[in-house]
């Protein structure tokens, strides 16, 4: 049995009389990279919000390394090793490039106020130590050069990765990325997702993607939990995805029967 | 004691800079000068919570005058050191008055910090108003006639030096703090609180912290103003108080600490440059025009004179247009 | 038992005059999402238009049911081109800025209107014109109704009844529900934005030149920050109700001018202005939407 570092137990989402989301469970497995796909408004998104405590669920909970996060908030559970990028991109955007990185290292700075106002040596260490750690995550995706340009003034395709990287400097143990190759061109995607890749090696973690784009995910993903009004419809390695008859009407639409 | 060079040169700096006044200026200046430096302290500190943080107080007043009022009672009603020592003890009352407007900050901040935009606007207005109702219905501190007879220095120099020392420790203590990871906290927050929890920012409790510094060093200039005006009287506190120093915030650019003390100086100094129009149409146009500026820099430059940049900054690029 | 009824007439007398000013606020709340701060200004340039007029067209002295309905035409008129200016000139320059610029804007209007206010008319208060003459119109088991309180009854009941009707069953207040709700998507389907704000600004002013005659009636000493303490009040009241929501702001309104009643009636009056400040925060801490708004989450 692997360990699960992940899983959702019966979550549901009630907004008002609409279920966005309805008791949906699924495990993930440590080092795997899952993803979460369906057609758009399938409720993807509102799975991420409430894993992440952005949310809470209406009903049920979700685990972390067997551990219930119920009533925990959004920081909490990011200290607890769970992080994510967003949608729609939410950089700090007026901030530099580098600024955004070191944001996500606070959780480990362990210095008070008093340290930085007499600029102690515990004050200077670790802040060249976050500096440095922030510098190299920033060179993996071959940022480092635009480390003091305001995050807004980057281009689309690159204000994705720096989510990424921002997300990666909380050192997390499992990262969910919700459509990180949106709005990229088929080159810069397949970059983008060997870097994934990549990094899932390096650092040892557990991915989980959403995307609605179904030939990506298939190439890459391990295991995949598919979604369609709320609803799991599917679950499992691509192959037995793929030849899904559900997922296919999902995406495709029901042939009437003529 | 390397962290105290800088500090100690800027202060050294600005002591010369008083003697200068102290031989060129009269008494009338001077006063302004002095009002000019406790605003200076007010939007240094405000702008941590508005310009920083992003989050807008309009209670600022209310801080200043638990400061104030507690300074006053402190000088009148007690007598820790001796006389020679007098300067120390003003030095540990307006820490003091510092830490119970802390305090007022935290109280205030803790429950009012969740709500967002105007919502938190109009509750900090709110409290600064019951801030100055509740003085006005205490006797013991002078109710609605004010608190009189509050001690200061005697010279001019002697307070100027007395004011730049609090304003090297605010300048220093907020500039310091914004170079760590405090500071960049703050920003998180201003710029996306709902990607700064993700990243795991606690943004409740970096909003507090903004919050209660900001208060600290509110409660320190209400103190200073105490001691140089040696009145003080709940009307000195209103909601127009406030809204003083938001604009000054405003106009010197919302994340800019120069930006925050050249506006501190223009909008001192203007109504007093504004006087002699006074003389000439024999109505008060002062604050008409005041308002009507305010509401053209909106217009015109919204981001203020600096934007959320340095004077050093901004000089650069001027010099850069130039050449 | 009579102090307790009679008391309850005087709240919702004063409640009914915090109405019509909410109203402003919540309407424009409502539309763009901004503290209108000026509005109690535009309320004071009202009561100072309906002085001015009595004054030009000698009816100062002249109490009675021709002089009400004057005096309101020419308040609501005036207080609706100030609004109109104000939005015009001040506010439509800043509808893409940051919330706050917008607000510290809206300060600055109202500072002009005040400190404008005390140069043209004069800092000393004025004496209203006297609208009509409070007498006793019922006595009903020694509770007495007054004409003044009847008559500030019956003129807000109809203006918030008009509104009513503006807002639900004609076709402008339709869009303007509909740019409330979503002024980006309105705009697709052919309603100009631009042009229900102006006329939100409009009927909102309008309404607190209303109130502003029924105040000088009752209240009968105008000053040039005479605003400034009923505007927050008639704010407070709006966020209490909901802000954004109409029938809100006037629930909101009536226990706000029900609780100051009895607050000075029972308690103190000292702590008067402090009690509407204590409402706001409790009110915003424990149920910000207020009692009638809808709490919306935000999207991420």
């Amino acid at each position: 049995m692997p360990d699960v570092i992940l899983e959702a137990r019966k979550i549901t989402m009630q907004f008002g009389g609409l279920k966005a989301v309805d008791s949906l469970e699924f495990k993930i497995e440590k080092g795997q990279l899952a993803g979460l796909i369906g057609p758009n408004g399938a409720g993807k998104t509102t799975v991420f919000n409430m894993l992440t405590g952005v949310y809470a669920p209406t009903s049920g909970e979700v685990l972390l390394c067997g551990k219930s996060l119920a009533g925990l908030k959004p920081f909490e559970i990011s200290h607890l090793g769970m992080t994510r990028t967003f949608q729609n991109i939410r950089l700090f955007k007026d901030l530099t490039v580098l600024d955004n990185v070191l944001i996500a290292g606070h959780q480990h700075m362990k210095y008070g106020i008093f340290d930085a106002l007499v600029q102690t040596k515990k004050f200077v260490t670790a802040e060249q130590g976050l500096m440095d750690k922030a510098m190299d995550l920033l060179k993996i995706f071959k940022m480092d050069d635009k480390a003091h340009k305001a995050a807004c003034s980057l281009p689309y395709g690159e204000q994705r990765k720096l989510e990424i990287v921002r997300a990666l400097a909380t050192d997390p143990k499992i990262i969910l990325l919700d459509e990180p190759a949106a709005g990229m061109n088929h080159s810069e995607t397949h970059h983008l997702m060997e870097t994934i890749a990549k990094i899932r090696q390096q650092f040892n973690l557990t991915v989980l993607l959403i995307e609605h784009d179904m030939k990506l995910v298939m190439g890459i993903c391990e295991n995949i939990v598919v979604l369609d009004h709320g609803v799991k419809i599917e679950e499992g390695h691509p192959g037995k995805v793929q030849t899904s008859q559900r997922v296919i009407e999902a995406y495709l639409g029901v042939e009437e029967p003529g | 004691m390397k962290f105290l060079k800088a500090p100690l040169l800027t202060l050294l700096i600005l002591s010369v800079v008083g003697l200068v006044f102290d031989f060129a200026l009269d008494a009338y200046f001077q006063l302004i000068l002095l009002y000019a430096l406790v605003n200076c302290l007010l939007s240094m500190s405000l702008n941590l919570v508005n310009g920083y943080t992003g989050q807008f107080s309009l209670g600022h007043a209310g801080f200043m005058a638990i400061g104030a009022y507690f300074a006053a009672y402190a000088n009148t009603k007690w007598d820790i050191l001796p006389p020679a020592l007098n300067a120390l003890e003003f030095f540990i009352y307006c820490t003091g008055a510092g830490l119970f407007a802390a305090v007022a900050g935290l109280l205030v901040g803790l429950p009012s910090l969740r709500l967002k935009g105007d919502y938190l606007a109009i509750v900090t207005l709110g409290f600064g108003e019951i801030i100055r109702v509740t003085l006005l219905n205490m006797d013991f501190l002078g109710g609605p006639r004010g608190y009189s007879n509050i001690p200061g220095f005697s010279s001019f120099l002697f307070s100027f030096i007395f004011a730049c020392v609090w304003l090297t420790i605010c300048f220093f203590t907020i500039w310091r703090v914004m170079h760590s990871t405090y500071g960049r906290g703050f920003l998180s927050v201003r710029e996306d609180e709902i990607a700064a929890e993700a990243m795991g920012i606690n943004t409740t409790r970096m909003k507090v912290r903004a919050f209660v510094l900001s208060s600290f060093f509110a409660g320190v200039a209400g103190a200073l103003f105490a001691h140089f005006t040696k009145f003080i009287s709940p009307s000195s506190f209103t909601f127009l108080q406030s809204v003083n120093v938001v604009i000054m915030v405003v106009l010197g650019g919302m994340g800019s600490m120069t930006g925050s003390i050249v506006a501190a100086f223009i909008i001192t100094i203007l109504p007093e440059a504004l006087r002699p129009l006074q003389d000439l149409t024999g109505v008060d146009l002062r604050m008409v025009i005041y308002s009507l500026s305010l509401i053209l820099v909106m217009i015109l430059r919204p981001k203020g004179l600096f934007g959320d940049q340095e004077i050093t900054a901004v000089w650069r690029k001027y010099a850069r247009r130039n050449s | 038992m009579q102090d307790f009824i009679q008391h309850i007439i005087n709240g919702i007398s004063l409640g009914s005059i915090y109405a019509l000013i909410a109203l402003g606020y919540t309407m424009v709340y409502g539309i763009l999402k901004m503290i209108n701060f000026a509005h109690s200004d535009v309320y004071m340039v009202g009561a100072f238009a309906a002085y001015y007029v009595a004054r030009f067209l000698g009816i100062e002295n002249n109490p009675g049911f021709s002089t009400l309905i004057t005096l309101l035409l020419f308040s609501m008129l005036s207080c609706a081109i100030l609004g109109l200016a104000i939005e015009r000139f001040a506010y439509r320059p800043l509808r893409k800025a940051p919330k706050l610029n917008i607000l510290i804007t809206a300060i600055g209007v109202s500072l002009f209107l005040e400190y404008g206010g005390q140069v043209v008319f004069g800092a000393d208060p004025k004496v209203f014109p006297e609208v009509m003459k409070d007498f006793v119109l019922f006595n009903i088991a020694d509770v007495e109704l007054k004409s003044f309180d009847v008559t500030v009854l019956l003129v807000s009941l109809i203006a918030m009844l008009g509104l009513q009707f503006l807002i639900f069953k004609t076709k402008l207040g339709r869009a303007m529900r509909a740019v409330s709700a979503n002024s980006s998507v309105a705009s697709l389907l052919g309603v100009n934005p631009d042009r229900i704000i102006t006329f939100t600004f409009i009927v909102g002013s309008a309404l607190a030149g209303i109130g502003s005659v029924l105040v000088g009636m009752k209240y009968p000493k105008i000053d040039p920050l005479m605003g400034m303490m009923i505007g927050l009040k008639a704010f407070v009241a709006a966020v209490l109700g909901g802000i954004g929501n109409v029938g809100g702001a006037v629930l909101g309104a009536l226990i706000m001018g029900l609780s100051e009643e009895m607050v000075v009636a029972y308690l103190s009056s000292t702590y008067r202005d402090a009690l509407a400040f204590g409402i706001l925060i409790v009110i915003l801490i424990f149920k910000p939407a207020g009692l009638l708004g809808k709490y919306s989450v935000e999207k991420v």
